[in-house]
């Protein structure tokens, strides 16, 4: 599997109430989550967002909350993958959960710029940067999560076990 | 090799002798917790894959707290959800509006977690209840979905960070004061994917409280859990709170740790976390110029309990909030709410010109009950100062004691009390 976008870039502690503010709680709806995915870091985010994007920040992306409406959003908004230096524990948790890929890669999210074309590449982990040539190596996941993946969720995961 | 406090209770609740940082694991759960946010995308994923039976009827709890009493038509939607499931499946500890509290102060006083459990909840602060000697953590509603169908969750084995902590704390420092500085020590991501565990002489110093709010705050510095040990007034607690049976668990001599800190509670000064990190604290003294405010929000899941509001009670009585000032008390759960009244705490706040609130996390995440306008400041007794976390993006939140709060309400500008 394969995911091809343009780079939303950011910085450290991205925290899920920035991702998607409280104020939208309440309502679970994908969709609707995703029509302000971003908006208290980046109000434009939505309107510029295309399927496929990939969203890559560096440290700590995901921390505060255990909404999992906040990787939610961000699935349901386009993105085909979040690139990070690392991840707040809760959020990693969800995103596998859910089946929203995240890739842990240090090199990656500092050298990867804000609208450079990526190609992600799952099965070897290997993430390209188009635009500017370089090419890096993310963190697979352990065996046990990858199942977890490959079954789209941790509740098929279980249904099927 | 030894293990922590923490992966012993992991390695029981496997069904093996030992376990190592990294393992992962598949545990029993104690317990498995939701509330109106969060539950609802669960228990729809639930019924989206058929699985329509709980494990175990008593070992769930289900907290509408967040947007109760329901603060707009979608909220009340939410809370419905949740009040369906809790019938249809004849959920025990479900808390309607009049029983309930916000759930980390709730539960404890329900005596629903013990030392020695293992609890997973779909909030991030319920690393709360470490303070009783448990393990317990935040997820997200698809484990707490899943959770609730099996009684069972994965978990990656954590390493971790130990606090000693030594001393004790003088006047008007307490467990916020010690959590503010060890966050601003170790930073936002300091301990992630990790156990804090606190441990030493100093912490028979510390209330049950004082520990609830370091262990609640474990979260605001990446952890998994934080987690105490057990000593007599823990067991005082659980035994004056709780029919269940405890079990404590102990470190190894020579269990692993990655880090060590010496905390000396008695080095400790009045501190606040700036915005828009938990991690950006200074001290007291170190703040030089006169911080306006425009309102004071005491509660929360962090500092609802009696403690803290005896605290604010002690600073405000016989003195008014400053101008312009907005203060907000709310009281964590209906029992603290009653013996607030019964001791005459409520009567301070008002006729000190703040209001009282029903349990809510309300204004904590800029749901309702205090949202912040353009610019405005807050100063709060609750646990993440993101930016736009109580309100407009331009708006400010300091967090602190509930005795800065309190101080800081009079004077109009962030303050302590004078020692």
């Amino acid at each position: 599997m394969k995911a091809i976008g343009k780079v939303f870039k950011y910085g450290d502690n991205v925290d899920t109430d920035v991702i998607i503010p409280a104020r939208y709680l309440n309502s679970s709806d994908p969709a609707e989550l995703a029509t302000h995915c971003m908006e208290d870091i980046d109000k434009d985010f939505v309107k510029n967002v295309n399927k496929g994007d990939i969203i890559v920040a560096t440290k700590n992306f995901g921390c505060g909350s255990s909404r999992e409406h906040a990787p939610i959003a961000i699935k349901a908004s386009g993105v085909s993958c979040v690139i990070a230096d690392t991840f707040a524990r809760i959020f990693y948790r969800n995103s596998i959960n859910i089946g929203l890929p995240i890739m842990e890669c240090a090199e990656a999210a500092n050298a990867i710029n804000a609208g450079d074309e990526v190609e992600i590449d799952f099965d070897s982990g290997v993430i390209f940067d188009k635009t500017t040539g370089q090419s890096f190596k993310g963190q697979p996941f352990p065996e046990f999560m990858q199942k977890i993946i490959n079954a789209e969720g941790l509740l098929n995961y279980i249904k099927t076990k | 090799m030894g293990m922590t406090m923490t992966q012993k209770i992991l390695a029981a609740h496997a069904g093996l002798d030992s376990v190592v940082a990294g393992q992962l694991i598949e545990a029993d759960l104690d317990l498995v917790l939701g509330n109106d946010i969060t539950s609802p995308v669960a228990i729809k994923e639930m019924a989206k894959m058929n699985l329509d039976t709980v494990f175990n009827k008593d070992k769930i709890a289900l907290v509408p707290d967040h947007f109760v009493p329901n603060k707009d038509i979608k909220s009340a939607e939410h809370c419905k959800c949740v009040r369906e499931f809790a019938l249809k499946n004849n959920i025990t500890n479900y808390f309607e509006v009049g029983q309930m509290g916000i759930e980390h102060a709730l539960l404890p006083e329900q005596g629903l977690t013990v030392a020695g459990d293992v609890i997973i909840g779909a909030d991030s602060h319920t690393c709360t209840y470490g303070a009783l000697g448990a393990f317990s953590t935040g997820v997200g509603s698809t484990d707490m979905a899943a959770g609730m169908a099996t009684g069972k969750a994965w978990f990656k084995v954590p390493g971790a960070i130990k606090f000693n902590i030594v001393g004790k704390p003088s006047k008007w420092i307490s467990g916020k004061d010690v959590i503010l500085h060890i966050i601003g020590k170790i930073g936002v991501d300091g301990a992630l994917y990790k156990s804090m565990e606190f441990v030493g002489e100093g912490i028979k110093n510390l209330t049950m409280d004082d520990r609830f709010t370091i262990a609640n705050m474990a979260i605001e510095a990446g952890a998994k859990n934080g987690i105490f040990p057990v000593d007599d007034l823990a067991k005082d607690y659980m035994k004056e709170h709780s029919k269940r049976d405890f079990v404590v668990y102990e470190a190894d001599e020579d269990a692993v740790y990655d880090e060590e800190y010496t905390i000396d509670l008695s080095q400790l000064k009045p501190t606040i976390a700036f915005p828009h990190l938990p991690e950006n604290t200074k001290t007291i003294d170190e703040i030089k110029e006169e911080i306006k405010i425009d309102q004071v929000v005491i509660g929360s899941c962090t500092n609802g309990r009696i403690d803290d509001l005896r605290c604010a009670a002690k600073l405000l009585e016989g003195r008014h909030v400053a101008k312009g000032m907005r203060l907000i008390v709310i009281p964590a759960t209906q029992k603290i709410y009653l013996q607030a009244m019964e001791e005459g705490l409520l009567k301070t706040f008002i006729e000190a010109g703040g209001i009282v609130s029903t349990p809510t996390c309300g204004p904590c995440l800029g749901g309702y009950m205090g949202v912040l306008a353009e610019n405005e400041r807050c100063v709060s007794t609750t646990n993440r100062n993101f930016v736009g976390r109580m309100g407009h993006i331009t708006s400010e939140i300091y967090l602190a004691s509930p005795a800065v709060a309190a101080e800081s309400a009079v004077k109009g500008y962030i303050a302590a009390p004078a020692v």
